[in-house]
């Protein structure tokens, strides 16, 4: 039998949120409104006396941020845990380092467990790097006697020795984070948690932190690991679990996780929504998106565009309810999630009052303004500013943008990867003047 | 297996909770010290802020209760020397009910990034106000050799009633704590509780003049336990307690510290989600 040091069983967590919105009725006049806002006081006393939380909105919902988790990790694994933003996966981590309660399920863990899903938790500003020091090793479970084993490496390793009786506040970031990274690299537990902490600081620190992260499982340590960085976790983990909408929906190696955390989403130019199994929230009770069609120029379907490109995006949307002022989205994700763009009719002063029926629109993109690879693309209805959405789809279709006038240039793709985060490129005109 | 197993479940509560505040007890010291080393940072006068404000606070309280109101003192006492024991328990009650109310909302950053027994975080703010508390009794033994005033045998009970100081603050301070993460209006009461607190306490005044009929009824106050017992342990004979009302006040001050320790851990796991 193999040594498991970590076991989920159906584990869940959910959340309660609140919407505005039920059934419709806009308030008409100051008496309804102040009749509206009398009932909310009520409900909210009535929530204190019962020791509820505080929700606002008139509606609640339950959001399943993690639902049936199962898995198990075995001593001295490094697993990655990957998937798109929102899948679950800080609230995973939360769970097991016990700051937040499941809500489901059980979890066994076997040994000393060290979080750390931030750098630099409980630094304070006006203290010195040295006091800091203390603080945050404290904070992330060590005794003060193995800080002060640890000192002089730590302070070697952030190469700070000349600051340490300066107020972190006269740091820089880098400095910062580098004195953060040290206490947090000298941790000693059996079981390791950690979310993302390796995206910060310049390169050749974040290379000697990885370098590390690397012994640390070596050591024959456990340790869980969440980033977006597919790299990092192909060199670091030998595992993966693949969250998606709060499920796991692989797990096993790593390479094999993240071939299909890159599948996850078609790319084809049109989708038919009705048999959408992706994450898709909202009551559609105004409206529904059925289908989401990406358009060149000339109204050909196409999947492939180069940068500054135009591009159409076609919503069918079914209208079940009249709405005055409407308003919809288009969303346009880079490969691990992050929104790059959010198209809104609203700020282009389009604001069209709709019949109930089928309602096809087309936003015209002149220049697609991204760097080159593969993006995501979602849409959203919404009945009225300031409320949840009535229909939304974060992912339905994937494209891909290409330099057109490097194709088949190798030194292009190796551009693209150090472009450092930033996806949105901007046509510039370039001259020498000297 | 020398290892630790830990089960996650829900609402299952934890055998360990008290072992574990012990195992924690250095992120304690720690925190309490981050809190005494930050307080005057930044100020031109430092640390005499710390005597500064009792010393206006005292004055202000014996003009208008002694001067004004020509309220009597207890025995033979000077009345500012009155006032002053009075106010050594009071100042502490009034600042660790606000800074341990808001002590968590404060450390959202750790309750939301790390685990470990929230308790930790309101007790922590109690140590720091103990220390502005050993800066009043240096302040008090200064006014003593002025006024050429003798402490008797009853002085050696002050450590008592100094740790019946720290329950009565403890027991509202958590519970006010845990709400607050929930209920934001929390931070607004406090102040109000704080204010008021100084007129219904016997702070500028004697309890003595306290109608008799009433007294009994007065003594609900958990602070005119502790307040009556400070001034009998630094007045001496000067001073006499009314123990029907002293048994009173600390049966509220044991009440109200169950009901806050035992909302503050039912509530306790749900922080991370709320501030």
């Amino acid at each position: 039998m193999t040594d498991i040091v970590v076991r989920a069983e159906h584990l869940g967590k959910r959340y309660v949120i609140g919407h505005q919105h039920d059934g419709g009725q806009s308030y008409g006049s100051l008496r309804d409104t102040l009749a509206h806002a009398a009932v909310d006081v009520w409900r909210r006393i009535k929530d204190v006396a019962q020791g509820h939380a505080l929700i606002s909105g008139r509606t609640r919902e339950d959001v399943w941020a993690l639902n049936d988790v199962n898995f198990e990790i075995a001593r001295g694994e490094a697993v990655g845990i990957i998937g798109r933003n929102g899948a679950g996966k800080s609230t995973l981590l939360k769970v097991l380092s016990r700051i937040t309660e499941l809500s489901t399920g059980r979890v066994s863990i076997r040994g000393r467990v060290a979080s750390l899903l931030e750098v630099g938790t409980g630094f304070h500003p006006e203290l010195s790097g040295r006091e800091n020091i203390y603080l945050n090793g404290a904070v992330l479970g060590m005794s003060r006697a193995e800080i002060t084993r640890k000192f002089d490496e730590i302070v070697a390793f952030a190469e700070l020795a000349r600051f340490l009786d300066t107020p972190v506040k006269r740091y820089s970031s880098g400095m910062y984070v580098r004195l953060a990274f040290a206490v947090a690299a000298h941790l000693e537990a059996e079981i390791l948690l950690v979310d993302e902490v390796l995206a910060v600081g310049d390169a050749i620190f974040q290379k000697k932190c990885l370098a590390k992260m690397d012994d640390v499982t070596k050591t024959g340590r456990t340790v869980l690991f969440v980033s977006h960085n597919m790299g990092t976790i192909l060199q670091l983990c030998s595992r993966a679990l693949l969250l998606e909408a709060g499920r796991v929906t692989f797990a096993g190696d790593v390479s094999d996780a993240v071939e299909r955390y890159h599948s996850a989403v078609k790319e084809d130019s049109s989708i038919d929504l009705d048999s959408f199994t992706g994450h898709r929230r909202g009551h559609q009770e105004f409206s529904r998106i059925q289908s989401i069609a990406i358009l060149d120029e000339d109204g050909r379907h196409e999947t492939v565009f180069g940068m500054g490109e135009t591009m159409v995006v076609r919503l069918s949307i079914d209208i079940k309810r009249p709405i005055r002022a409407a308003l919809f989205g288009v969303l346009f994700r880079n490969s691990m999630g992050l929104l790059i763009h959010d198209f809104r009719s609203s700020f282009d002063g389009y604001w069209p009052d709709l019949e109930a029926g089928t309602a096809v629109f087309e936003v015209k993109i002149p220049e697609i303004r991204a760097y080159p690879g593969y993006y995501t693309v979602g849409a959203w209805t919404q009945q009225q500013v300031g409320i949840a959405s009535d229909d939304y789809i974060s992912e339905a279709l994937k494209i891909q943008i290409i330099d057109r006038k490097r194709i088949g240039d190798p030194s292009a793709n190796f551009e693209i990867i150090t472009k450092e985060g930033t996806e949105v490129y901007h046509p510039c005109s370039w001259r020498r003047v000297g | 297996m020398d290892e630790p197993l830990l089960i996650l479940e829900p609402s299952r509560t934890e055998r360990h909770y008290w072992a574990d505040l012990g195992r924690y007890r250095e992120l304690f010291l720690i925190l309490a010290w981050r809190d005494v080393a930050v307080r005057y940072k930044q100020t031109m006068i430092g640390l005499l802020w710390a005597v500064l404000r009792p010393v206006l606070t005292l004055t202000a309280l014996t003009l208008i209760f002694h001067r004004v109101a020509g309220l009597p003192s207890e025995g033979g006492a000077p009345y500012p020397l009155m006032v002053f024991a009075a106010m050594l328990p009071w100042s502490f009650f009034s600042s660790t009910l606000s800074e341990a109310s808001n002590s968590l909302i404060n450390n959202s950053n750790l309750i939301s990034k790390v685990y470990f027994p929230r308790l930790i975080v309101p007790t922590a703010t109690l140590l720091t106000e103990l220390v502005d508390m050993a800066i009043g009794f240096v302040l008090l033994i200064g006014l003593m050799a002025f006024y050429r005033f003798a402490p008797t045998w009853h002085i050696l009970s002050l450590p008592l009633f100094v740790v019946l100081a720290i329950l009565t603050s403890l027991g509202p301070g958590l519970w006010l704590a845990a709400l607050n993460t929930k209920y934001r209006d929390f931070r607004y009461v406090i102040p109000f509780i704080v204010q008021f607190g100084l007129y219904i306490s016997p702070v500028g005044f004697s309890s003595q003049v306290v109608e008799p009929e009433w007294r009994l009824l007065y003594s609900l106050n958990p602070m005119v336990g502790v307040i009556d017992g400070f001034r009998w342990a630094i007045l001496g004979g000067n001073s006499v307690i009314y123990w029907p009302g002293f048994s009173l006040s600390m049966g509220v001050t044991l009440l109200l510290l169950w009901l806050g320790i035992s909302r503050f851990r039912r509530m306790e796991k749900a922080f991370a989600d709320l501030v």
